[in-house]
């Protein structure tokens, strides 16, 4: 098993549990095991969660990569007792930014929900396969990923949150952009995609939302692929 | 050894078996026995810097892992005067009365492996050792710094146990010395050793104080320039290139300063807080007995007497010779021999193969998969690895409280002969469905215990390891109670994971026996010989119209080979063997298979054709580079040193009657476009120098160099080149020599200036020839060759093996193998047992009738395939396709190409594809597991 192995489900799912930290060991650049450079593309999976986590308001630095061999026993120490003190300085998640509980849950979930869609956007969109750790850290940190990271994932993440808080229950314009955290004009305005979408519809006898399907926006993406 | 009779393929060997006074069988290696005796001695093992018992194991990683007792100082064993071990031992393994042991055995042939021993500097009282408490040498030193060692891995100095900042090494103490007691060879290895310990010390302690006293800088290895340069460019390191004496001990603090000399600043003494002897190789004093019984000649220097070509056989038939009673060798080097010599018995004894081996029975395998999971935990103590820190019965009882588990126990060794047996004696007993073994690391233990369930009757892919010793106990020595929590977290894990593990089969795939060699150099045509030797029928495919390779080029070789008659003989001996089949203008045009099947398309001409084979050898050499500086191609007068080899072999005028020759090393490499060193170039221009001087010992000779790199017997033919006279000037990276043409008189003058750092001036000379050491480079080919067989290439182009130090010949692609200049550059000797050591990996493939296959690999659920294609794109061993079904076209995984690598599994967007034994069920459990508490 490889590094390349670690599905980002697997972080939110750990952080979904309370845990406040997530660190990767991973071979270093140009040292992996097998023929599929797997490293690279954990490192190009964490830096797209970090930006996830760091967009629903979970500190990115919660979680982390680092290259360590198997033979440097020490350095692996090192980068083990650096990653427990990064850790406690951020402190508990959720509480340490402001999110109650449940708030963090969904969110969670709502990426959950749409890395069907995330893995099929990070293939076909967001350059598919590097071949170094600058190429990566480069494509990342760029203009042209933070464009595609809000055209193609911020959105629907926006929406898959609406849709979950629907699913609970109808709710109104003002309800949904308090739960989400968002101005109640942006709020609309997804309101009315997912509308036109038909996935959500304006029920005139509550004056509420209410949720059209029960499925996710990622899965249904996957599907009209299929 | 007592005695050896008879000859190659039917010795007698009589060996007496000194008693250990322990029953091997018996003994777990508890450590029980060794606590409660009472006498102190010297611990050999960690150079007398610490103690042990009279009773003990050797070292942490001795086979087997158990005690002996040195009957020196036992006191029952001396005087008859204590049992206090036998009375602790609850295994009665321990027998004081146990008698000395004669063995008779039969053995076709014989490996001889003595290794070496350090020079030992207190013979001559070098640097004050052994008085001086201060100067260690460099295996002390290397114990210092080892966790089992006598601070546990703290960086302390004798005297007072303070950790020492300023630190020296002084290199070549007792190689490279014609003075009475030293060694005249170059010892191979301190320079890169004595890298690695500034490195490590570095790692301690980031702001020490290295200086390293040395002579040339031997970074000859592969990627050791690189290694140089990394040790070089740490902060607090310095290289400084004088000779050392000893100045005095500092009364007070035990310091000790050291004098030596720059061309900067003169004569200086320094102060250090400890220094390091970088001690040389010796053989060891018992081989001249060795070498009496065997019947076997020693060299001068009392290593083994070799094969001038062959370096692995000794002057006997059927007995070989790996590692460093060779002479001085690296890791590399050491296991490339044994590899060899192991390939030159089976030539020996391949019409006996098979004829001892033993089948193993296992019993039928129970079918579990619809039992509710019925965990059984084994917590192992590990000695005291794991007791001493870990409270293991508190596991014991908190993992018997588990979901799932129906039984839990501890074990002093859970690996243990007697212990492994019993865990499948319970695994029926109680009907257990999966084991989890809390113990060390699956890395060393995983296949044993998989085994053991295997002997309990249960499918060995229902085992799970529990690392709570790396992962816990090492690592938390002192927070014993917090280790404890730890240990029972990483059991929980562990279990939760066991109880959704699923049965897996393993693939058993038939050997095709034969093999496929590419590159028909003299590593080719060795290494297809040596498994012709061994039975198998062997291709042999050479891209030019004849076979010989770079060694076409040689005439002679530093020993004195006629390389030529030796190639001839080579090639008409690959022409002639019935099992080998030359191809020559052969290129590959595909390559496809796996390990035991591999089908390749070979291009002869027009012709086309297909070879199926079981493994490959790449053995595609390298090349000599064109120089394009100094004047290379415009001026005759300006040669490479393979030229002036074949110029002096066939008499050329021109060369014999030159008054003035320069040699210039390094052209080409140990720079920025080729960040290497070649290895071979500092003998080559040595052993044309000598020829020279043969031819006219007046001739004038200058040999320019950065760092002469004769290592380890070269270094005698290097001094003795400066005995005759030649000109050794030594120049610098960043101030090459600077080569023109004059034009005075009518006359073309070649004119070199080079700056001499022991005049201090610019030294101009007239060349009448110059020569240059060229740099050794790979072939443009070898990219294409390395995408078709799927093996990596290093950054300077050539062949990347599986392990730079434990597997030199094998590559990370099963089934594949490499020798030769094709791995680095390397001379003709070190290039042939390569290719034995090649042939030696290939036949533990090609001996066998299958090869098995993993069954931890992907696995596609057809329904949750929606065709994205994702998994094709990023597996690059090319094990995932398409293929069609009623539902359309499905993703489908070769299970013999599946690596086991899961990355196919983490980008599906449906989880349609699962990497078996690490599925998203099993790792999302032991994620839950850590947090949560069933």
């Amino acid at each position: 098993m490889c590094t390349g192995r670690i599905d980002p489900g697997f972080i939110l799912r750990a952080f979904a549990n309370g845990t406040d930290g997530v660190y990767i060991g991973g071979c270093w650049p140009g040292e992996c095991h097998y023929p599929t450079e797997g490293n690279y593309h954990a490192l190009s999976m964490v830096l797209l969660t970090q930006k996830m986590l760091k967009h629903i308001g979970v500190h990115p630095g919660r979680l982390m990569v680092e290259w360590v061999s198997a033979a440097e026993g020490i350095r692996f120490a090192e980068v083990m007792n650096d990653v427990v003190k990064r850790v406690k300085e951020l402190g508990p998640i959720g509480r340490a930014e402001g999110i109650d509980e449940n708030r963090l849950k969904l969110k969670l979930e709502a990426i959950r929900n749409l890395l069907p869609y995330i893995k099929l956007v990070e293939q076909e969109r967001l350059g598919g396969h590097f071949h170094s750790e600058e190429e990566i850290k480069k494509f990342y940190g760029s203009e042209e990923m933070d464009r595609l990271f809000r055209e193609l994932i911020v959105d629907p993440l926006v929406m898959s949150e609406i849709m979950m808080l629907l699913r609970e229950k109808p709710l109104t314009v003002g309800e949904i952009s308090a739960g989400l955290g968002l101005g109640s004009s942006e709020a609309s305005r997804y309101l009315n995609r997912s509308s036109r979408q038909g996935w959500v519809r304006f029920d005139q006898r509550q004056k509420r939302f209410v949720s059209v399907r029960s499925q996710g926006v990622g899965t249904r993406s996957v599907e009209r692929r299929g | 050894m007592d005695k050896v009779e008879g000859k190659a393929g039917e010795f007698n060997v009589t060996l007496i078996k000194k008693p250990r006074y322990i029953e091997e069988e018996k003994c777990t290696g508890c450590g029980a026995c060794v606590e409660f005796c009472p006498i102190l001695i010297q611990d050999q093992y960690n150079q007398n810097l610490s103690l042990n018992k009279a009773i003990h194991v050797y070292f942490s990683q001795a086979i087997p892992l158990v005690t002996y007792i040195d009957p020196e100082h036992c006191l029952f064993l001396r005087d008859r005067k204590c049992t206090i071990c036998t009375g602790v031992c609850n295994k009665n393994a321990i027998d004081l009365f146990q008698k000395p042991e004669r063995l008779e055995i039969e053995v076709g042939s014989i490996i001889l492996a003595p290794g070496f021993e350090i020079f030992d500097p207190k013979l001559r009282n070098d640097y004050g050792y052994g008085k001086i408490q201060n100067v260690v040498t460099s295996l002390d030193y290397e114990r210092i710094l080892c966790s089992t060692g006598p601070y546990e891995g703290e960086l302390r100095r004798l005297s007072d146990g303070k950790h020492p900042h300023k630190i020296a090494w002084i290199q070549c103490v007792g190689s490279r010395q014609s003075i009475p007691g030293g060694n005249s060879y170059c010892s191979s290895v301190c320079c890169a050793y004595t890298q690695k310990q500034v490195i490590v010390t570095k790692d301690h302690d980031a702001k020490a104080e290295c200086t390293i006293f040395h002579n040339d800088v031997r970074s000859f290895g592969k990627d050791f320039e690189r290694f140089y340069q990394r040790t070089e460019n740490l902060p607090g390191v310095r290289f400084i290139r004088s000779y050392v004496t000893l100045g005095k001990e500092i009364p007070g603090t035990k310091n000790v300063t050291l004098r030596y000399a720059t061309n900067e600043d003169g004569v200086k003494e320094e102060e250090f807080d400890l220094v390091v002897l970088s001690v040389g190789l010796t053989p060891p004093d018992e081989v001249k007995d060795l070498a009496e019984k065997f019947n076997i000649e020693l060299t001068s220097q009392g290593f083994c007497k070799t094969n001038s070509v062959n370096a692995i056989e000794t002057t006997r038939q059927g007995i070989f010779v790996s590692g460093a009673f060779q002479g001085p060798v690296d890791i590399p080097e050491s296991i490339v021999t044994a590899s060899g010599a192991d390939a030159l018995c089976s030539q020996l004894l391949a019409y006996r193969r098979g004829e001892m081996a033993i089948k193993r029975e296992y019993p039928g395998e129970r079918d579990v998969s619809k039992e509710e999971p019925r965990v059984g935990v084994f917590v192992c103590h590990c000695g005291a690895n794991i007791g001493r820190v870990v409270n293991v019965p508190s596991v014991v009882k908190y993992a018997s409280g588990l979901k799932h588990v129906v039984h839990a126990q501890e074990a002093l060794f859970a690996c243990a002969t007697d212990t492994a047996k019993k865990i499948a004696e319970t695994i029926q007993e109680k009907g257990l469905n999966r084991v989890v073994v809390a113990a060390c690391t699956p890395r060393t233990h995983e296949p044993l215990f998989r085994d053991t369930l295997r002997e309990g009757g249960i499918n060995p892919y229902y085992f799970e390891m529990a690392n709570i010793r790396e992962h816990c106990s090492w690592v938390h020595a002192r927070e014993k109670e917090i280790a404890t929590r730890k240990a029972k977290d990483i059991v929980r894990m562990s279990v939760a994971r066991a109880a959704r593990l699923k049965p897996l089969q393993e693939l058993n795939l038939p050997v095709d026996k034969r093999a496929l060699v590419v590159g028909g150099g003299v590593a080719g045509m060795t290494s297809a010989l040596s498994l012709a030797h061994q039975g198998f029928e062997v291709f042999l495919i050479e891209k030019r119209s004849e076979l010989g390779g770079m060694a076409r080029k040689l005439y002679s070789t530093l020993e004195g080979l006629d390389v030529q008659a030796y190639v001839n003989d080579l090639i008409r001996n690959a022409f002639q063997h019935p099992s080998v089949h030359v191809m020559t203008d052969a290129t590959i045009t595909t390559a496809s298979g796996y390990v035991g099947n591999f089908a390749t398309t070979i291009k002869t001409g027009e012709m086309i054709k297909e070879v199926r084979h079981g493994i490959a050898v790449i053995a595609t050499g390298a090349e000599e580079y064109k120089p394009t500086e100094y004047l290379y191609g415009q001026d005759e007068r300006v040669l490479t040193q393979i030229e002036l080899g074949e110029r002096i072999a066939k008499g050329e005028e021109r060369v014999t009657h030159s008054q003035s020759v320069v040699m210039i090393q390094c052209v080409g490499c140990r720079n920025e476009e080729r960040n290497y060193c070649s290895r071979v170039c500092c003998g080559h221009s040595i052993k044309n120098a000598l020829k020279l001087k043969e031819i006219n010992s007046g001739m004038d000779i200058y040999l320019l160099y950065r760092d002469m790199r004769t290592y380890g017997f070269a270094e005698d033919y290097y001094r003795e080149a400066a005995n005759k006279n030649v000109k050794f000037i030594r120049y610098e990276a960043e101030d090459k020599p600077r080569v023109e043409m004059v034009e005075e008189g009518g006359e073309r003058r070649l004119k070199v200036t080079v700056t001499d750092f022991v005049l201090g001036a610019k030294l101009e000379i007239d060349a009448d020839l110059l020569v240059l050491s060229a740099a050794v480079v790979p072939p443009a080919t070898n990219t294409e060759l390395s995408r078709l067989f799927k093996v990596s290439l290093n950054p300077d182009g050539f062949f990347q093996e599986a392990h730079v130090k434990l597997r030199p010949v094998d590559f990370a692609a099963e089934g594949v193998f490499l020798c030769g200049m094709a791995h680095y550059p390397k001379n003709l000797s070190e290039a042939i047992s390569e290719a034995y050591g090649a042939s030696g990996r290939a036949v533990t493939i090609l001996s066998r009738d299958s090869v098995t296959a993993s069954g931890a690999v992907s696995e596609v659920h057809e329904k949750d395939c929606v065709s994205c294609g994702i998994c094709l794109s990023v597996c690059t061993c090319g094990a995932i396709e398409f293929h069609d079904t009623p539902q359309g076209k499905k993703a489908w995984v070769n299970p013999v190409l599946c690596e086991g690598d899961g990355l196919c599994t983490a980008k599906c967007p449906t989880g349609a594809i699962q990497l078996k034994h690490f599925t998203d069920d099993d790792l999302i459990a032991q994620i839950d597991a850590a947090v949560r508490e069933d």
